[in-house]
C-alpha cells in the first residue's frame, strides 16, 4: 500500500501474483470447479471415520459410559484428554486471526481463513467429549443457569467446570463470529462473480448486501479490531480455565500454579502444529502454493520453536519443583511419570514436544515441506500424550497403594476418538469445498506489500 | 432537484485515492468509494469522523460485565446461598471467570451486531453496484454532478478506466 513504509530487506507475501482480479481467480475458480479423486478419497475416509465414531456415540449413550475403561481410580481418561486435545487445537486459530492481527503480522492473512476454521471444527470436536461424560445428554442444557420452575435453583457459579461452560461457548460463539465477519466481503466476492442460480442466491443471501461501500468499510475495520481485541484475552482465559478444571482440585500432578501458562502455551503449540499439517496438505491440494508460502511456513516453524521450548521449560519446572516442594505425594506423582508403567507416554511426550522441535532451528528443514509434515504429525501426537501423562497417570496411582490401578482405553473410547478425526476432517473437507479458503480481501490489501513497481516488472518478467 | 450521480472506475487503490482527494479538495459531494479492500486514507477524503463502534463495545462490555457480576452474586448471596465445602459466599475471585466471559461475549456478539444493523448488512439485502467489479478488482468513486463541474472530465484526467452514470445513486 501506498501509504506504509517497510524495509527494504521484507520480502513479498504473495509470490508470482499479477493483480487483484488474479487474486479472485485463484482462490474462487476451485470451488467452481469439480473436486479432484483425492478430494473424494478424503471426504470417504473423513465420512467413514464420522460415522463409525456416531455409531460409538449412540451405543455408549445408549449403554453408558459404563463401557469406557475407566475406573473408580482413574475417573477421567481419554475423553478429558481429547477434550483438552481439540480446544487446544483451537487455539491456533484464534492466535493467528486476533494476536498476529494487533501485532500487524501482515503474513496472517494467506492462513487465517483456513486457521479460524479450525478453531471453530476443533472446538465442535471438543464439546462433543464432556457433553457424552455427562452420561444423559440430552439433559445438557442443566449446565446453564436458566429460570426455572424447581425452587430457586441455580448451577454452581464457583465450580471450575461450569466455568468452562462459559468459556467453551463464549470461545465457540465468539470464533464463529469473527470468521463470519471475515467471511463477509469474500462472500459478496463470490456472490458477483457466480452466474445466476442458487449458488448466488445462497451467496447474495449471506453475503448481506455486502457492496465493498467504504462508509461500511471504516465501520467494518473498527469491529473487526474490536473482535480481535477481546478474541486476545479470550483465547488466553479459555485455556486457562480449562487449566483450573486440573489446577483447583487437590491431585498431585494437577495442583500446581503454573499450569494456566504452561496449558495455554501448550495449547498454541499443538494448534499450530496443527495449522502446519493443514497448510502443508492444503497448499499442495488447492494449488495455494504461491499464497502459502515457504515464508509462511517458515514463519509457522518459528512459532512452534518458541512455544516447544516454553511447553519444555514447563515440563522441567514441574519436575523440579515436585523435588523441591518436599511434599511426598507430589514427588512421588513425578517419580510415578518418568518411572511408572506409563514411563513409556511420558519420555515418547518429551521426545516429541522437546527434541523433535529443536530440528527447527536449521533453515533447511524448515524448508523442507515434507520433513515438516512428519514433524507436525509427531507434534500433535507428542501434545495427545500430554494431556494423557497429566490426566491419567496422575490418577491412576493414587494416596492409597490398595486403589492403584491400570487404565486402558475400551474400543468404544477409541472410536469416539477416531470420530472426532472424522467430524473434523469432513467438516474441513466441506469448508475448502463451498467457502474461499484464503481470505481474498485481506490478501488484496498486502498484494503490493514489499513490492516497488519495478520489484512488480521483473517478476511478471518469469 | 434532480442531480445526475456518477461513478468513476478506477483500477488501483493509489488512483482512486488520488481522485477522491482531488475531488474532496474541489469541494465535490463525494457520496461514497467502493472497493475490494479497505483503502487506508480514504476516511480523511470522505471526510468520515472515526468509527464510533469502539464507544459501542465499551458500552455493550460494561453492561455485559454489570450484569454477570450481579447476577452471580445475587445467585450466591441472595437468592440461592449453597455451602459448598465451607468456602464463603460471596467468593469474589471465583465470579470473575464467568463475568470476563460474558464481558466478552456481550461486547463481541453486540458489536458485530450494531455493525450489521447500523450498516443495512441483513440477511437478503441487495447491494448497489455489484456489476462494476467493486469486490473484485475495480475501485470506484460515486459524485454527484452538479451543473459546470464536468465531472466526467474529471474522473478521466485522474486515470479513471470507465465513467459510468447511476441513476437513483447508491447510497
Amino acid at each position: 500500500m501506498s501509504t506504509s513504509h517497510v524495509s527494504a530487506l521484507r520480502e513479498p507475501l504473495v509470490d508470482g501474483v499479477k493483480d487483484l482480479g488474479q487474486v479472485t481467480r485463484d482462490v474462487c475458480d476451485p470451488l467452481d470447479a469439480h473436486p479432484t479423486p483425492a478430494w473424494y478419497a478424503a471426504f470417504a475416509a473423513a465420512l467413514c471415520a464420522l460415522s463409525y465414531g456416531a455409531v460409538m456415540v449412540i451405543s455408549q449413550i445408549w449403554t453408558g459410559i459404563g463401557s469406557w475403561g475407566l475406573n473408580k481410580t482413574v475417573g477421567w481418561s481419554w475423553d478429558i484428554t481429547n477434550f483438552v486435545f481439540w480446544v487446544g487445537i483451537g487455539h491456533a486459530g484464534t492466535l493467528i486471526s486476533a494476536i498476529l492481527f494487533l501485532f500487524r503480522q501482515k503474513w496472517r492473512t494467506s492462513i487465517n481463513r483456513s486457521a479460524e476454521a479450525m478453531t471453530i471444527f476443533a472446538v465442535m470436536c471438543a464439546g462433543i467429549f464432556p457433553l457424552i461424560h455427562m452420561g444423559r445428554p440430552w439433559l445438557a442444557y442443566w449446565v446453564m443457569p436458566y429460570p426455572n420452575p424447581m425452587g430457586p435453583l441455580w448451577v454452581n457459579f464457583r465450580s471450575p467446570l461450569l466455568w468452562d461452560v462459559f468459556a467453551i461457548s463464549t470461545y465457540f460463539i465468539i470464533s464463529a463470529t469473527f470468521w463470519f465477519v471475515g467471511l463477509i466481503p469474500d462472500l459478496a466476492t463470490m456472490r458477483d462473480r457466480l452466474p445466476e442460480g442458487w449458488r448466488k442466491k445462497v451467496f447474495g443471501f449471506a453475503s448481506l448486501g455486502w457492496s465493498g461501500s467504504h462508509r461500511t468499510w471504516q465501520h467494518y475495520e473498527m469491529a473487526y479490531l474490536l473482535l480481535a481485541g477481546l478474541a486476545t484475552p479470550l483465547v488466553f482465559s479459555v485455556h486457562t480455565i480449562v487449566s483450573f478444571d486440573f489446577a483447583t482440585s487437590v491431585i498431585p500432578g494437577w495442583h500446581a500454579t503454573i499450569f494456566p501458562p504452561y496449558f495455554v502455551c501448550g495449547a498454541i503449540f499443538s494448534g499450530f502444529a496443527m495449522v502446519l499439517t493443514l497448510m502443508i496438505i492444503a497448499r499442495k491440494v488447492m494449488n495455494f502454493e504461491g499464497y502459502i508460502t515457504l515464508r509462511h511456513i517458515g514463519a509457522i516453524c518459528k512459532v512452534i520453536l518458541l512455544t516447544s521450548m516454553i511447553v519444555g521449560l514447563a515440563y522441567s519446572t514441574e519436575l523440579i519443583i515436585s523435588y523441591y516442594s518436599s511434599n511426598h505425594y507430589e514427588r512421588f506423582a513425578f517419580i510415578n511419570r518418568i518411572k511408572g508403567p506409563f514411563a513409556g507416554f511420558y519420555w515418547m511426550m518429551v521426545f516429541c514436544n522437546v527434541l523433535v522441535p529443536q530440528t527447527l532451528w536449521f533453515e533447511k528443514i524448515r524448508r523442507d515441506v515434507r520433513v515438516l509434515f512428519l514433524i507436525s504429525i509427531l507434534i500433535n501426537v507428542g501434545m495427545w500424550l500430554e494431556r494423557f501423562v497429566i490426566i491419567t497417570i496422575s490418577l491412576h496411582r493414587d494416596y492409597l497403594p490398595s486403589s492403584w490401578t491400570d487404565y486402558s482405553p475400551t474400543y468404544v473410547e477409541i472410536g469416539t476418538y477416531i470420530g472426532s478425526f472424522g467430524l473434523f476432517f469432513t467438516c474441513f473437507l466441506l469448508f475448502c469445498r463451498l467457502l474461499p479458503m484464503i481470505a481474498i480481501s485481506e490478501v488484496k490489501g498486502v498484494l503490493s506489500y514489499a513490492r516497488s513497481d519495478q520489484d512488480k516488472e521483473s517478476r511478471h518478467g518469469h | 432537484m434532480a442531480t445526475k450521480t456518477f461513478v468513476g472506475v478506477f483500477d488501483s487503490d493509489h488512483a482512486v485515492l488520488a481522485a477522491a482527494r482531488a475531488a474532496h479538495r474541489r469541494g465535490m459531494n463525494i457520496r461514497d468509494a467502493y472497493t475490494p479492500f479497505p483503502v487506508h486514507g480514504m476516511d480523511e477524503a470522505l471526510s468520515l469522523p472515526p468509527s464510533w463502534l469502539s464507544r459501542a463495545c465499551l458500552a455493550l462490555g460494561a453492561s455485559g460485565l454489570t450484569f454477570a457480576l450481579s447476577f452471580q452474586y445475587w445467585v450466591s448471596l441472595f437468592n440461592w446461598p449453597m455451602n459448598i465445602g465451607g468456602k464463603p459466599f460471596d467468593a469474589s475471585p471465583a465470579l470473575i471467570p464467568i463475568a470476563f466471559e460474558i464481558t466478552v461475549l456481550v461486547a463481541g456478539v453486540g458489536t458485530v451486531a450494531t455493525l450489521l444493523v447500523f450498516r443495512n448488512l441483513l440477511p437478503g439485502r441487495r447491494a448497489p453496484l455489484t456489476a462494476l467489479g467493486a469486490t473484485d478488482d475495480k475501485f470506484l468513486l460515486v459524485i454527484d454532478d452538479v451543473p459546470d463541474q464536468e465531472l466526467k472530465a474529471f474522473f478521466k484526467e485522474h486515470g479513471a478506466v470507465d465513467v459510468k452514470e447511476v441513476l437513483g445513486g447508491a447510497k
